[in-house]
């Protein structure tokens, strides 16, 4: 991507002064650089957790222990978890945030550009420190990316490097949602009124306020461990007064309000496709702004739904079960809006609607099963088996890769000035629709049939699902390679975009900005009417 | 080798490609286990009826969708309208949905309630998680089975053996869900479950009970169970303990009242000689011994956690050197991986003493 925004283009606008070379990234403090080393970073350590699930669905494809020990296999499911939610999701949508905010409501660059190069900056020490965890004596934690006490506590020094980068994925969040937050509040152009923001706009300036109020919740519960581990607290051993299901509720109490924050950018990218390639704009514009502020502001108060088999009181989980149900009210709304804004539209399917619809889909399944588990009998069963992690996968993968993949094919001919293949696009939508489904819908059939999560080995009776899933994760990961090939080959491609490839897209890049974007957009304000 | 895998590759296929004949043939491993109590029967219809509901809904929003998808298509010639809102529309999808779960979370609330009712049990069972096994203890109090079996205590650990884990030998029937002491329960009775866990936190599962309660180190949590029909009934742990956690299954057999009684009375005298002992011993110097056996031996038998192993003179060499009031604190107030007296908070500080001298006497 480096060469075609650096050089290619820059002599066109004649204003791009800017290092050449590595240091140009690394003293960077232009948005888009910035959200190109965002979204290049989230590729790698997408990559990176995707061979740890690799080597997970590897071990499981059979009966019996043949590829790792039980050690190195839970040391993979925290890894994965860990690395795929803080180093793949969220920083990739960061990068939409930073590549977008400022070109969709009118503004030069972020409120705070250098502080913008530092969040980014922290986070490659970060993702080493995790990695490095795994060559320590003891290796990395085994304890499952939620790092529940006391398990936790019993951790070689692992566990400390996974504390330590914990805390620096915090602090870049924190600083990244800061910057969101007032670039959104002070930086749009004239004439745009918050309610006039495109609703990608509006889900990141709600994401940033659940980041700034989660992300010390969670350097809480990590800290309370580091001095459980070493200064002689007992915050989660009873034997000292404290309570290991303490930590659970720390934790959830971010964990939850983290789903929405994966989540909701996944929602402003879809509500910005849709009605782009239904020609019509999006449906009830409102109700969406409402529906995403309540779905936060539900976040907080639904946490032990994660906690029903500790033992909580009879009217606690009452309580939690009523309002996690009711979560299910606004999503409803957001679903029925996407669909009702193609409804008599004039629809065709390039690439990003085609993971739109990929999207809408298979999230609403997620949606459901969700629903299932969020009543609490039936959670008795299920929690703690591979129901769960099917459900959190339609939801993490199938709701946020899938959107992720649907904005950058959206965004990419802005970005880099050319086309991508959009056949080769579509082979990279239905192969990873059809290996994701192998891989993930399987696994409700064996949490159903009891088989529970993070185990290395299993019984006979959960072969075939369990075949199948390998095979079809296998086949996922070989499909994520076509994707970078495709985008590799949109950067080097010679074939100019349009400055509005996309009929229907309105926002102020398409509109009023050439392609590939400028070095420096919007040094004057546009004018909104 | 291979031969079979690819025979299983083919059976996977085939399962995915003809479910409605599978379905026939092998429903429990479609769906949940087949409920043997009254809750687990509850849970059962529930999430059937729910996931009927989901289904409905499913299919109306999507037909909606796919109609739009085929219909409404710019290929197809098909000009966009511009509407973007409908205030009847919108309303009406944010009430009738809020309905719909109201439907679902009466008989939920019903369940939970029926569920979390532990009073009145015929007798009480003490689960204690440990890594990586459980341990049972029938307990006195109240019910009218609480005399029958009370004492009477056990692990259970993993029966299946390590070649057939390593693929040394073949598997068996009940591979990794077979325990060498079970279980036992009456059938027909209610039975309380007091779940606690020594170490770290673990999750006693029985799919066809309808139990999963997390067992919290230093906590007691309680659960219920009323076994309609005699028969072996298979479990494992839910809750991420470690490196075994795939590894401590659970088993209950249950029997008719009569079998219990023979089988507790049999517990009870092969238990006795043990007592026996353990009381001389207690006269000899202290309950060292039962103390070991009963706390200690979990980790230190096996030198868990870097804890000395019983009898392992160089790793209790330079622990010895401290000196016995060193040792003894730090018995009493936890070192390292270990907690406080071993997790036994309860156990009187004398018989903590009794226990590190009689494992430090067995390495003089």
């Amino acid at each position: 991507m480096s060469a075609v925004i650096g050089h290619d283009h820059d002599q066109a606008h004649g204003h791009d002064h800017h290092p050449s070379g590595i240091m140009r990234w690394v003293k960077t403090t232009n948005h888009k650089d910035i959200g190109t080393m965002y979204l290049w970073f989230s590729f790698i350590m997408f990559l990176t957790g995707g061979v740890m699930a690799l080597v997970i669905r590897a071990e499981l494809f059979m009966p019996g222990m043949q590829v790792v020990n039980p050690e190195v296999f839970n040391q993979m499911t925290t890894l994965h978890g860990l690395i795929m939610v803080f180093g793949a999701i969220m920083p990739a949508f960061v990068g939409f945030a930073n590549w977008l905010i400022p070109m969709q409501i009118g503004a030069p660059d972020m409120a705070f550009p250098r502080m913008n190069n530092w969040s980014f900056w922290l986070l490659p020490p970060a993702a080493l420190l995790l990695i490095l965890s795994l060559f320590v004596p003891g290796g990395a934690p085994g304890v499952g990316w939620t790092l529940y006490a006391p398990l936790s506590v019993q951790q070689g020094m692992g566990m400390d490097l996974t504390i330590f980068a914990v805390h620096i994925l915090g602090m870049s969040s924190i600083m990244g949602s800061i910057n969101i937050v007032t670039t959104v509040l002070n930086l749009r152009a004239p004439g745009m009124t918050l309610m006039k923001m495109p609703l990608f706009v509006w889900t990141w300036l709600i994401t940033a306020y659940l980041l700034i109020a989660v992300m010390p919740v969670l350097a809480g519960a990590v800290t309370m461990t580091l001095t459980d581990r070493h200064f002689g607290t007992h915050f989660f051993n009873a034997a000292g007064g404290g309570d290991p299901v303490l930590f659970q509720h720390i934790f959830w109490f971010f964990g939850h309000p983290e789903v929405y924050i994966i989540a909701i950018p996944a929602f402003g990218v879809i509500s910005q496709v849709i009605p782009a390639f239904s020609r019509k704009p999006l449906f009830g514009y409102t109700s969406m702004v409402y529906a995403v502020a309540s779905i936060a502001i539900l976040s907080f108060l639904v946490w032990a739904h994660h906690m029903y088999t500790t033992g909580l009181p009879v009217t606690g989980q009452l309580y939690y079960m009523y309002a996690t149900m009711l979560i299910a009210v606004p999503t409803g709304v957001k679903v029925f809006n996407w669909v009702a804004t193609m409804w008599k539209g004039s629809l065709s399917f390039e690439t990003p609607m085609l993971f739109s619809l990929g999207f809408l889909f298979l999230f609403t399944l997620g949606g459901f099963s969700g629903l299932v588990l969020a009543i609490v009998p039936i959670d008795i069963q299920l929690h703690d088996t591979y129901y769960v992690v099917a459900h959190f996968h339609y939801v993490m993968v199938a709701g946020a890769l899938f959107s992720a993949f649907a904005g950058i094919y959206f965004w990419l001919p802005k970005w880099t000035g050319h086309m991508y293949d959009e056949t080769l696009g579509k082979w990279h939508f239905w192969l990873s629709m059809i290996f994701f489904n192998m891989i993930f819908f399987v696994q409700h059939f064996l949490g159903l049939a009891g088989m529970p999560r993070r185990i290395p080995d299993y019984a006979p009776q959960f072969t075939d699902f369990n075949m199948i899933s390998s095979i079809g994760a296998f086949g996922f990961g070989l499909t994520q390679l076509l994707f970078l090939y495709i985008v590799v080959k949109c950067i080097r491609s010679h074939e100019k975009a349009p400055q509005r490839p996309w009929e229907g897209a309105d926002s102020l890049e398409w509109t009023h900005l050439p392609t590939p974007a400028p070095y420096h957009s919007f040094e004057t304000p546009p004018t909104v009417k | 080798m291979i031969k079979t895998l690819f025979q299983k590759i083919g059976a996977g296929a085939l399962t995915m490609l003809v479910p409605s004949l599978v379905w026939a043939q092998d429903k429990a491993k479609w769906n949940l286990q087949e409920p043997h109590t009254s809750v687990a029967r509850e849970m059962y219809d529930l999430h059937t009826v729910v996931l009927v509901i989901c289904l409905v809904i499913f299919v109306g929003v999507f037909g909606a969708m796919f109609y739009s998808v085929i219909k409404h298509r710019k290929s197809v010639g098909h000009k966009a309208a511009h509407f973007h809102e409908n205030t009847t529309v919108e309303i009406l999808w944010t009430v009738i949905p809020f309905f719909i779960l109201i439907g679902m979370a009466w008989p939920a609330t019903q369940s939970v309630l029926a569920m979390r009712d532990t009073s009145s049990p015929d007798m009480t069972i003490k689960i204690t998680g440990y890594q990586w096994k459980w341990g049972y203890e029938y307990l006195k109090g109240e019910g009218e089975l609480s005399g029958v079996a009370d004492g009477v205590q056990f692990y259970s650990v993993l029966a299946t053996p390590h070649d057939q884990i390593y693929g040394n030998a073949p598997k068996g029937e009940h591979y990794l869900l077979e325990v060498d002491n079970p279980l036992v329960v009456p059938v027909g009775k209610k039975v309380r479950l007091l779940i606690t866990a020594n170490d770290v936190l673990h999750s006693w599962w029985l799919p066809a009970f309808g139990v999963k309660q997390d067992a919290v180190p230093g906590f007691i949590r309680d659960a219920w169970f009323k076994v309609d029909k005699p028969g072996t009934y298979r479990g494992q742990c839910a809750e991420l303990c470690g490196k075994e956690h795939g590894f401590m299954p659970i088993v209950v057999e249950a029997v008719s009242a009569k079998d219990f009684a023979d089988w507790a009375a049999k517990r009870k005298t092969a238990a006795a000689p043990n007592a026996a002992t353990a009381t001389v011993a207690a006269a000899g110097g202290g309950d060292g011994k039962g103390t070991y056996d009963k706390v200690c031996s979990v980790c230190h038998a096996a030198g868990v956690l870097g804890a000395p192993k019983f009898g392992d003179k160089a790793a209790w060499a330079p622990r010895i050197a401290t000196g016995a009031d060193a040792l003894h604190n730090s018995a009493l107030k936890g070192k390292n991986a270990m907690p406080p007296k071993g997790g036994a908070v309860t156990l009187p500080d004398g018989d903590v003493v009794a226990a590190v001298d009689y494992m430090v006497k067995a390495v003089k």
